[in-house]
């Protein structure tokens, strides 16, 4: 039975027991279950961590969205909550928590910082945006954003959680590729393996 | 236990003055450039001058050692300021060496060892060298960056020009991004030639090498000691902080804080902006707390400017500051809480009221936690309407009763006696040679709150008392918060009850403030302790140096010795009593 069948039964409720009976595709439970309980990871960068805090305090009450359950282990974690100033220090020790995740994996960069860089960005010790080195699914803009702001990025991964497939999801592919990301290291500055083999010499950025 | 303590601040004394000139002749004189006071004193007798200070003058507590680096003059400048515990001004001290590479002060670690992570700092930042030092690592960035980034002539790899408004950013059509100007599109640089194939560094060597020096003495069994890292993810530490401790079996032979992870160059982008752009800046230095790092930067400011806020903008002032302690200790105490393994219940008691302060601040300043109120001369804005009704029903109904209630339920649980009092103690010696503030220094038994030391804008008026416990212990950093809270309460019931009408600022709302050349450190009593910033302008429109003397980063200098003896489990609640915030100890 391949998933395809699966997602369209093709079976008509009989009127009488459509109070009693629903039925839906298999994407549609499947998705609604994983969308109603992501575990946040319980990582804490910056200043949009107490935001992130309180998010999950009383007021804003993070558990009407089944994510109150954050772990402080990434391998339990299925959502990574970026929130705050990633440094190039800090970088490598991102990457190595984002491949030890389990798929499926989201990554919601909170706050502009995460996002961009933000104020810091001309920093030297400052990674302009965590996408340079790990996938990010939604954006939050801020400084730091409010509960309200992370809440709404935060049903924007459901929404997108809500609109995957088993059959495309690249996690459940044959072959998919789950390489994990080369861990960054720290030279005479952050080298990212990926990119930069040898260098040439920067004196003076050309006006 | 509260005690009241009235001081009298006074200057330091024409007699003192004379006993340092006759003893340092040739070698000590007065720093009579323009705006600028203190000492310069030869670096040969830095040392000998230093051990006056503190053993025959009553100098004995370090608040800030900082660099300069006067590049146009060839000069780094070493900078010191001292204070008597027992209050009253200080004085500042500075050690002048050419600017060379290879630079090298002697270190005062012995004299003051409040000295060591600051030490450390300058030496990462300038690559001054502190001979004598006994551990100089690099601390925010890694071992093996290229370059000491603080130096003037240091440039980053997204440098544009030296100071701010840049050219790049004028509305006519010039605006890029900054990647697309590095050969790499990232802010980055490297040596040429450079080879990352080649790479087999290992920048966590050094680190580890100073943890095992103290296992060397080895006596009795030949037990296998053994190095655990905590951090930097590890949802105890406050952020992206790491400790690294020696075990022998569960007890720690040696602790070292690792930190730098949210090292974001505060100083240096600090040093290219113009004056009034670093107040939104120093709001992101103690997030928890953003109203008082404002206060002493608008004060560091004011104080070289020569301006003075009116009446209404002073009590504004204090009164958001004395909420923003009420909201970060209430932050601490859950945190402390969380740390002792009474997971997020405390924390959500303590983060109803602190939301409640938050709404004040939102109504006041148009952000919850970054607030970027304070202005030169002033504040930002006056309350808008109702506000003040609000704070009375908080500060006089609501939080007095939680505090109470919330104290009622940690102040005499079992298990926070059993893993606090008698833990992780500070003697009141120890925290006072390690430049300890805030709460910790008081919970040792230490009355020195700067708002009866040295009393800053209006504090001399309010009646309240100075909250000192004896013990030094993880229980009494606890109930030392308490005691704040309730004395801060009591401030802002009195400014409640007297704030005038009138303007709240003597200015009019300016791009750019000219500010007279000259040093200044303005400090005033964040939750955390003394927040100072040393601050040199040259006349221009952007500080020549901007340092922040951070009470978290200060405090964590304590840590090691608070904690060797202990169980590793106790580490975390030590941590958790000092009341960190990374982004102040990292900056």
């Amino acid at each position: 039975m391949d998933s395809n069948h699966l997602n369209s039964p093709g079976i008509e409720i009989p009127p009488e027991m459509q109070g009693q009976v629903a039925i839906t595709n298999l994407d549609k439970i499947y998705n609604w279950g994983r969308s109603a309980s992501v575990w946040p990871m319980m990582f804490g960068l910056a200043c949009c961590a107490i935001e992130m805090i309180c998010t999950a305090a009383s007021r804003y009450d993070i558990a009407r969205f089944g994510m109150e359950v954050m772990r402080p282990s990434p391998r339990q974690s299925d959502l990574m909550i970026v929130s705050g100033t990633v440094t190039k220090k800090m970088m490598p020790i991102i990457v190595r928590l984002y491949n030890q995740m389990p798929e499926p994996k989201y990554v919601l960069a909170m706050g502009a910082c995460a996002s961009g860089g933000g104020p810091f960005k001309e920093g030297y010790n400052v990674v302009s945006g965590v996408d340079k080195y790990v996938p990010v699914d939604v954006y939050v803009p801020g400084c730091p954003p409010t509960p309200q702001a992370l809440l709404n990025g935060l049903m924007k991964i459901q929404e997108k959680i809500r609109g995957e497939s088993i059959k495309t999801s690249r996690w459940y592919q044959k072959g998919a590729d789950l390489a994990e990301i080369p861990i960054p290291s720290l030279g005479p500055d952050l080298i990212d393996g990926r990119k930069i083999s040898t260098a040439k010499a920067i004196d003076k950025v050309e006006g | 236990m509260a005690m009241p303590s009235q001081i009298p601040v006074a200057p330091p004394s024409s007699d003192e003055i004379a006993i340092l000139r006759s003893r340092f002749a040739d070698t000590l004189k007065p720093d009579t450039r323009a705006g600028y006071s203190g000492w310069i004193i030869d670096k040969i007798q830095l040392q000998a001058f230093a051990t006056a200070l503190r053993n025959e003058l009553g100098y004995d507590y370090l608040s800030s050692v900082t660099a300069v680096d006067y590049l146009p003059q060839g000069q780094f400048e070493v900078v010191y300021q001292v204070y008597k515990t027992t209050g009253g001004r200080g004085i500042n001290f500075k050690v002048q060496v050419t600017r060379t590479d290879d630079v090298e002060v002697p270190s005062l670690v012995f004299t003051y060892p409040g000295a060591e992570l600051q030490e450390r700092e300058v030496w990462d930042l300038f690559g001054i060298k502190f001979s004598g030092h006994p551990d100089l690592r690099r601390i925010f960035m890694w071992e093996g960056f290229a370059g000491h980034p603080m130096r003037k002539d240091w440039h980053e790899p997204y440098y544009e020009e030296e100071v701010k408004p840049l050219k790049s950013r004028w509305p006519d059509g010039q605006i890029y991004s900054a990647e697309s100007k590095n050969i790499h599109g990232d802010n980055i640089t490297l040596p040429e030639g450079f080879n990352s194939k080649d790479q087999t560094f290992d920048p966590e060597k050094a680190l580890y090498d100073a943890l095992r020096q103290s296992s060397k003495d080895d006596v009795g069994l030949g037990t296998d000691r053994i190095i655990v890292n905590l951090g930097p993810q590890h949802p105890s530490t406050h952020g992206v902080f790491r400790i690294a401790v020696l075990l022998d079996g569960e007890k720690i032979i040696n602790l070292k804080p690792v930190m730098g992870y949210l090292h974001r160059n505060h100083e240096k982008i600090g040093e290219r902006n113009t004056y009034i752009m670093n107040i939104p800046y120093t709001d992101r230095l103690d997030y928890l707390s953003s109203m008082s790092n404002n206060f002493g930067y608008a004060l560091a400011v004011e104080k070289l400017m020569n301006i003075k806020p009116p009446e209404r903008a002073e009590y504004l002032r204090v009164m958001m500051a004395e909420l923003t302690r009420i909201s970060n200790h209430l932050m601490a105490i859950g945190a402390l809480l969380n740390d002792l393994g009474a997971y997020f219940t405390p924390m959500l008691y303590s983060l109803e009221e602190r939301e409640l302060i938050l709404d004040i601040f939102e109504a006041v300043a148009g952000s919850r936690m970054m607030c970027n109120y304070f202005r030169f001369g002033g504040v930002a804005r006056d309350l808008p309407d109702g506000v003040l009704q609000k704070i009375k029903d908080l500060i006089f109904e609501r939080l007095p009763r939680k505090i109470d209630e919330i104290e009622r339920f940690l102040g005499e649980n079992e298990i926070i006696r059993a893993r606090g009092v008698g833990q992780g103690v500070l003697t009141t010696e120890n925290a006072i040679r390690y430049s300890a503030a805030g709460p910790l220094l008081r919970a040792s038994g230490v009355p020195y709150d700067i708002r009866r030391a040295e009393p800053y804008s209006i504090y001399d008026r309010f009646d309240f008392d100075v909250v000192v416990r004896q013990n030094g212990d993880i229980y009494d950093r606890l109930m030392v918060r308490f005691e704040e809270i309730r004395q801060s309460i009591r401030i802002v019931q009195q400014t409640v009850k007297q704030i005038p009408e009138g303007p709240v600022t003597t200015t009019k709302p300016v791009y750019q403030v000219r500010v007279p050349a000259g040093e200044s450190y303005g400090r005033v009593e964040g939750p955390k302790g003394e927040v100072g910033f040393y601050i040199i302008s040259n006349g221009k429109p952007n500080p020549w140096r901007y340092h922040v003397r951070a009470p978290s980063f200060i405090n964590l200098t304590a840590f090691g010795p608070m904690c060797i003896g202990y169980k590793v489990a106790d580490v975390v609640a030590v941590l958790g009593s000092i009341d960190i915030v990374l982004g102040e100890v990292d900056r």
